[in-house]
């Protein structure tokens, strides 16, 4: 097993005239919790669309877990491995917190409509298995009393929890959170970093885009920084921290 | 399916059949207008629950659906009447007339399942448009449809020499041809009812309604959306085409007028009036909006003369004009439908992006 | 050369009608992203009040210039009422329901306004008096009329009217603002109420117009004339690209033209298998073809996704 798990090669965005990403290339090693930060508008969002799919790089690419992935094909990035959460939740507001959790099994089972129509004991098993499964990550992200309401009616924090719930779902191998921790209390941002910790613990491989530094700087094992679309410094937080460029960006030059 | 076992719910199945059973009797006795009127109803509930799977569960707006039940029903007319000569006995049309639909649902839906709603559904509209003023017109200069006339003769329903047309004697009891057709739909309903069930507490079902609420998000899970949503509408076609065919068999008639826009319309608002995406509110929308009009009809009209005495407006106008009402005042007052599902209920004051 | 010439003119002509009754659609959708199917109806009742008002004057002997302008007045001042009634009695309580129940009560009260025209005005077919006098022009081989000369050109000058509405006014700017997002334009103190009253009061107006011009030019009408009409124009708008005025505008002329020049070569392109009745299909069939290219229409904006 390669220690590399996700290389991006010189990736490069633009909208109309706006350089959002410059010929970004970073890697993402196995088992570590990777840092991406960087001011507002710095375009870390837009590497993290580029890469799972929602945008077509207009120059670069991606390699994961040994292949190249392929552009324009979100639903595919999930299959190959690769989760997500949105920095503004995006969750399925009128389906419930396990329902939701549910629907992130599907790219890892495969009953159809006939299935589901004749309920045949294959899609039964593997319904059964789906729920049990979901009950599994509600606990895991601690809100399984939570199980019944609607995503819609979950508070804040909790509707983060879901939202990663519903990535872990689909088993992936790396697991990239926008800004999870936007708009938490200093309680709520600690049990998060408790979460991630743990999931790291159990194997998944971490991405997060953060602007709390303070979060980044002690979670991460390694942390980029992006400034106007390109990348300033990669390299272990104790570096990072030091590093001229850096504090030139985050203070405004 | 434990839960049925309870004796409070058995109860409640047993009350529920023997209601079914006696229902084409007692409609019998206002005259076998009223089981066809109830025939009717059932067919739209089949329809409706047809729809509901492409706008209720995956939210595609169809404003097309029409052409798909007339697909079906072209297909069943032509190959059972004397206009080709061709008599093909039902059960093997039914799935031929389905397939049919299912790919015309596909056509439609490959090239214009990415646009975003409201265009989906001008679209739709549109298509529904074109297959009906096919049908008008296709009688020349190679007489396929035989144009606005429409096809007559059609063959019933028959299983072996079993005919759904005519009275029969079963078991001492006279059943006329409605009321036989009734027992064949209601069996077709319960079907349709419970693949709406079974579907939607599914993998797929599950799929659809994330489709639905976030399509961004849907995608991220790694639901591929363009498929799911082509098999929505492919399925409700499907629906569609089978109850077309049961139409053509029933009525013995079809003509193009059947399959005007104010059709589909109408399926919809059963969909959305009903409670959308809810099974037992969708239902409850096919019954009323189908009812609702032919109660008007024998209604309105006596209803003056005892008032007034005499005829001030005239009768179908105003059953319209009262339809009309009460679709804006249900809207109005139970804007998520007259029975939307618990978890619906509590939906409104969320606005989507609309003109941004 | 000339039956292109004539069906080009024909084609204007219609498109001009289709993209007035095109901007009614595309106002109320740019500003609240609702469908109003009910605006074909409003097209009918300005044609039908026309009728009467205008039959009526002449009848008493009024001079047909005063009756016509008089006619026209009572139908846009009746159709704006219509329209601001409509918003305020049926659109307006539903502005934050879910996004299907607008749309239901709007096909619910497109059968109401049939119905109740139909109970107004009768079942049958209605003579439109004739308002212009009949003259006929010969250019390069085809023919065309006053009434045709008037109709392209008073939708041009009432276009043009309505662009120094929205470019140049006050209102206008409201309008634009509140299109683009609703939220920010009412933090700015923007009225969204008045500016979505005004997008029906006027999108009214023009759609009494254009009904005072389809009765003109085709001397009937009818209390279901209302629907195909708008259905059309409603193509036309999403044709264009749905919010865009320009669009609606274009989009209705361009399918005006394409439905004559369907007609008028359909037979031959077929090699007679299809004939010129099969002329109401051009319109979705293009419509589908464009949307397949162009998901939002030849001038819509491209929607990205905010993630």
């Amino acid at each position: 097993m390669a220690e590399v798990l996700l290389e991006a090669r010189s990736v490069a965005k633009h909208f109309g005239g706006v350089k959002a990403l410059r010929d970004v290339s970073l890697s993402i090693r196995r088992g570590e919790i990777y840092g991406l930060i960087g001011p507002n508008g710095a375009g870390k969002t837009t590497f993290f669309n580029c890469m799972t799919g929602l945008y077509i790089p207009d120059g670069g690419g991606f390699d994961f877990d040994g292949a190249p992935l392929k552009a324009d094909a979100p639903h595919q990035a999930a299959e190959r491995g690769i989760a997500r959460t949105f920095q503004n939740i995006r969750l399925f507001a009128n389906m419930t917190a396990l329902e939701n959790v549910m629907v992130g099994r599907h790219v890892r089972t495969g009953a159809g409509v006939l299935g589901a129509m004749l309920q045949t004991a294959g899609t039964r098993a593997e319904e059964a298995a789906i729920r049990q499964r979901a009950e599994d990550l509600l606990h895991y992200v601690r809100i399984e009393d939570r199980a019944d309401d609607l995503a819609k009616n979950l508070s804040y924090g909790d509707q983060r929890r879901l939202e990663i719930a519903r990535a872990l779902a689909t088993e992936p191998k790396l697991l990239c959170l926008d800004e999870p921790a936007a708009g938490m209390n200093a309680t709520e941002t600690e049990e998060l970093r408790d979460l991630i910790d743990g999931i790291r613990r159990d194997g998944t491989t971490i991405l997060l885009i953060e602007h709390d530094v303070k979060l980044v700087m002690g979670l991460c094992d390694r942390v980029a920084v992006l400034d106007y679309g390109a990348l300033v410094i990669e390299d272990v937080p104790a570096v990072v921290q030091k590093d001229q460029r850096v504090i030139e960006a985050y203070l405004g030059a | 399916m434990s839960k049925w076992l309870n004796p409070r719910s058995a109860f409640g199945i047993v009350l529920i059949a023997v209601a079914l059973i006696a229902l084409p009797f007692v409609a019998a006795m206002g005259g076998q207008a009223w089981v066809r009127i109830v025939n009717f109803a059932i067919l739209y509930i089949f329809l409706a629950l047809g729809l509901n799977i492409v706008v209720g569960f995956a939210g595609l707006l169809d404003l097309g659906y029409i052409a798909f039940y007339a697909v079906g029903a072209y297909t069943y007319a032509l190959l059972a009447s004397p206009h080709f000569g061709v008599h093909w006995p039902f059960w093997a049309i039914l799935p031929i007339g389905a397939a049919i639909a299912c790919v015309f649902g596909v056509l439609l839906g490959s090239p214009t399942l990415k646009l975003r709603g409201d265009y989906l559904a001008i679209v739709t509209l549109g298509f529904g448009e074109i297959v009906r003023i096919f049908m008008n017109n296709l009688n020349a200069p190679i007489n396929i449809t035989n144009g606005p006339q429409g096809i007559t003769l059609i063959d019933p329903v028959a299983i072996g020499d079993f005919r759904f047309s005519g009275t029969t004697q079963i078991l001492g009891i006279s059943l006329s041809g409605p009321q036989k057709y009734y027992f064949l739909l209601v069996a077709l309903a319960i079907l349709v009812i419970i693949i709406n069930l079974r579907l939607q507490n599914s993998r797929i079902g599950r799929a659809w309604q994330a489709i639905r609420e976030d399509e961004i998000a849907a995608k991220a899970v790694g639901i591929n959306t363009r498929n799911l949503k082509l098999l929505a509408f492919a399925m409700g076609a499907s629906f569609g085409g089978i109850a077309g065919g049961i139409f053509s068999a029933m009525q013995g008639f079809v003509s193009p007028e059947s399959f005007s826009l104010i059709e589909s319309i109408m399926i919809l608002a059963m969909v959305v009036l009903g409670g959308m995406g809810h099974i037992p509110g969708v239902i409850l929308g096919a019954v009323l909006l189908s009812i609702l009009p032919e109660v008007l009809r024998y209604g309105v009209g006596p209803l003056q003369m005892a008032l007034f005495g005499k005829m001030l407006i005239d009768p179908e106008s105003l059953r319209m004009l009262i339809f009309g009402l009460a679709l804006v005042l249900v809207m109005r007052f139970k804007p998520a439908g007259l029975w939307p599902s618990p978890e619906r209920k509590r939906e409104l004051g969320e606005k989507p992006a609309g003109g941004a | 050369m000339d039956i292109f010439l004539q069906q080009i003119i024909n084609g204007l002509v219609q498109g001009s009608i289709y993209a007035l009754v095109a901007l009614g659609y595309t106002m109320v959708y740019g500003i609240m992203g609702l469908i109003n199917f009910a605006h074909g109806e409003v097209v009918m009742i300005g044609t039908l009040v026309t009728i009467t008002v205008a039959g009526t004057l002449i009848k008493v002997g009024m001079p047909v210039a005063l009756a016509g302008l008089a006619g026209l007045s009572a139908a846009v001042l009746v159709c704006m009422a219509l329209g601001w009634g409509l918003e305020r009695i049926a659109y307006r309580p539903l502005r934050n329901a879910p996004r299907l129940t607008p749309l239901i009560t709007a096909i619910g009260m497109s059968i109401v306004l049939q119905n109740v025209a139909m109970i107004v005005w009768g079942r049958n077919y209605l003579t439109f008096p004739h308002l212009l006098p009949k003259i006929n022009f010969e250019f390069a081989g085809a023919s065309f009329t006053a009434v045709q000369v008037m109709i392209v050109v008073v939708s041009g000058l009432t276009m043009a009217g309505l662009i120094f509405l929205v470019y140049r006014t006050k209102l206008g700017m409201a309008m634009r603002a509140t299109a683009q997002n609703p939220q920010v334009a009412s933090l700015m103190g923007v009225n969204s109420n008045r500016v979505i009253s005004a997008a029906f009061v006027i999108g009214s107006a023009l759609g009494a117009l254009a009904g005072v011009m389809v009765g003109t030019y085709y001397e009937i009408a009818h209390y279901q004339m209302g629907f195909m009409l708008g259905l059309k124009a409603f193509t036309a708008a999403v044709l264009g690209g749905i919010g865009n005025l320009a669009g609606a505008m274009i989009g209705g002329v361009l399918l005006g033209i394409i439905e004559a020049l369907g007609a008028g070569y359909i037979g031959d392109l077929t090699g007679g298998f299809l004939g010129s009745h099969y002329q109401d299909i051009f319109a979705f069939v293009v419509l589908i073809v464009v949307l397949m290219f162009k998901p939002s229409g030849l001038f819509g904006e491209k929607t990205g996704d905010r993630a």
